[in-house]
């Protein structure tokens, strides 16, 4: 089979800050159509490398692939335009925007028109019909015209969601989707993303095992700044070094 | 968030489909006037500015429309974009020079001088915006003062082409030949250029390229995950804003006939500043009204005599910062608003 390349290829990433080394030489390969989760105890680099594969970070050294093309050293928007969607850990959205406007925004990204200071904004009136359908599609139609100030906690992760598609990524970058949130949210956030990754390829942060199980086709476990497994996550929680490395941090959390 | 967003407020569902939500209102109705208010206002302002030379000193109200342009110029980017610029004399007063040097030695109509004078200002925020907008807020505003000292220094020693301390003399005010000496004339063959200005601030404003600019005001990390390269943007609208304020020092110089030094200072950069934050920050109307406060105050200073004209503006500076922290046009707009 010769096989499409990868979503998303990392080799021998890393990553320096003064003389402490954050992350050491990852490899990390994610198939296309593949939820690829990302765990590990804290400060064993999960963040950062999520940082490395969306631009937010300059690499140190390593090669950053999405779908075969090399996209290492771009800027965030450079990793944007080039299909690679990120959702951010603390909710980060434009407060006075409505729903529908933060997707419009999104979707105008890329286009002549979000240069055009000689034409008016009711333009982008021009998007409110696909961002109706992204609204739709993680449940906030209803809450279109609400600011994200005045959104719920788990209604923002939501949007942040719907921005994320809306950029149509080949590869969706979820940085803790369920990151303080509430047993109701969490479920309601996992039946979402399992919905959204139908045809997308998603890799995401996660610190909740019971989300991973879930979600995951792959799994791969950090540990100071290294890859420690990779494997399926019935084959990755069975696995001593994993049990170690967590019960070494506290067993609560990978007991969840 | 301000006026830029006024326009979607009344925001209707587009797909038409499925049931209509239950609106919620958007918490932002503080900032936006109704339609009717908004228009009144408008018609006002164009009233204000037809009939101004009749009830003002001519001269002043030349100055008032000139520095209108300037701190418009400075709201693109301080109230809009989220830099605070501290070196903007650097175009306003380039332009000033351009312009003067263009109808000087070429006897150009002087809104093709201006226009001239304009794009020499644009010209020169290429490479100083360049390199301020990888900067954010305290170190942008002193790369910006930095450049615009260096400009200044330059113009000092550059005697041969600017006249170093006597400036640039007898500017003409040519215009196929009408006779324009009297300012109150000028004055409105000025006015086109600078509604024009004014209407190519107010277009950016709340164009789409507008509401890219004020989201990566409020969020830019956000803005660049969406694919928006930020620094490409933050230059596009110092351009813009370069070219405003260059239509502004170009007037002022024809108005005046005469090009000083103190175009350049490092002053003329800290009197727009305050003027947009007396008038109002993100505003557009309030940096307008700033203008003709402050020129106002600082004539009626000087006609009575008075010296210390830099403790009188300071001392409204500071009271208006700590009393009116929208500036004179928030304090307005909200007060009508909570009215109507």
């Amino acid at each position: 089979m010769t096989a499409d390349p990868p979503a998303l290829r990392a080799r021998g990433l890393t990553k320096d800050f003064r003389g402490f080394r954050a992350v050491d030489g990852v490899d990390l390969t994610v198939a296309q159509g593949r939820v690829h989760a990302l765990v590990g105890p804290n400060g064993a680099g999960k963040t950062t490398l999520f940082n490395l594969l969306t631009g937010f970070l300059p690499v140190t050294a390593g090669r950053i692939e999405v779908a075969g093309a090399d996209v290492t050293g771009l800027a965030p928007e450079g990793f944007a335009r080039r299909g690679v969607a990120r959702s951010f850990q603390i909710t980060s959205l434009f407060g006075q925007l409505t729903a529908r406007e933060h997707v419009a925004l999104a979707l105008q990204s890329g286009s002549a028109l979000a240069w055009q200071f000689w034409r008016s904004a009711k333009l982008m009136r021009r998007y409110d019909a696909r961002a109706m359908e992204l609204l739709d599609m993680v449940g906030l139609a209803d809450l279109a015209e609400t600011t994200a100030d005045a959104l719920a906690y788990g209604r923002k992760r939501a949007l942040e969601l719907a921005l994320a598609l809306a950029l149509e990524p080949k590869v969706l970058l979820l940085d803790e989707p369920t990151a303080g949130m509430g047993l109701e949210d969490v479920d309601r956030t996992v039946a979402l993303i399992a919905a959204v990754r139908q045809g997308r390829t998603v890799v995401m942060v996660e610190h909740n095992m019971s989300v991973v199980g879930a979600l995951a086709d792959r799994v791969t476990v950090l540990q100071a700044g290294r890859v420690l497994v990779e494997g399926a996550y019935d084959e990755v929680r069975a696995d001593e070094r994993v049990i170690s490395a967590y019960l070494g941090e506290g067993a609560g959390r990978a007991a969840h | 968030m301000t006026e830029t967003l006024q326009d979607q407020t009344t925001g209707v569902r587009a797909d038409g489909g499925g049931p209509a939500p239950a609106p919620v209102p958007a918490d932002r109705s503080g900032t936006i006037l109704p339609r009717w208010l908004r228009w009144a206002l408008g018609v006002a302002a164009i009233a204000v500015a037809l009939v101004l030379p009749f009830n003002l000193y001519p001269t002043v109200a030349v100055d008032i429309a000139c520095w209108a342009l300037f701190a418009v110029a400075v709201d693109l980017l301080l109230g809009y974009t989220g830099l605070m610029s501290f070196g903007h004399a650097a175009f306003w007063g380039t332009s000033a020079y351009a312009t003067g040097l263009a109808a000087v030695g070429w006897g150009l109509p002087f809104p093709l001088a201006v226009l001239l004078g304009a794009l020499a200002a644009t010209l020169l925020a290429v490479p100083i915006g360049y390199l301020a907008v990888k900067r954010v807020g305290i170190y942008f505003a002193m790369v910006t003062l930095a450049f615009a000292q260096m400009v200044y220094y330059i113009a000092n020693q550059w005697r041969s082409v600017t006249g170093g301390e006597n400036g640039l003399q007898q500017v003409p005010r040519e215009l196929f030949g009408l006779d324009l000496s009297d300012e109150f004339y000028y004055y409105y063959a000025a006015l086109p250029l600078v509604a024009g200005g004014l209407f190519l601030v107010w277009r950016t404003v709340h164009s789409p390229f507008g509401r890219v600019l004020v989201a990566i005001r409020d969020n830019p990390a956000r803005a660049r995950a969406l694919g928006y390269p930020v620094h490409r943007y933050k230059l596009a609208a110092f351009l813009l804003s370069a070219f405003t304020a260059g239509l502004g020092g170009g007037l002022f110089a024809v108005g005046h006939r005469f090009v000083s030094l103190d175009v350049l200072h490092w002053t003329t950069s800290g009197k727009a500043v305050i003027v947009v934050v007396l008038g109002g920050i993100g505003t557009l109307w309030g940096p307008v009204l700033g203008a003709a406060g402050v020129i106002r105050l600082e004539d009626w200073l000087s006609f009575a005599g008075f010296e210390q004209i830099g403790l009188v503006t300071g001392a409204v500076f500071v009271t208006a910062v700590l009393v009116f922290r929208r500036g004179l046009y928030g304090t307005l707009r909200h007060w009508l608003r909570r009215r109507s």
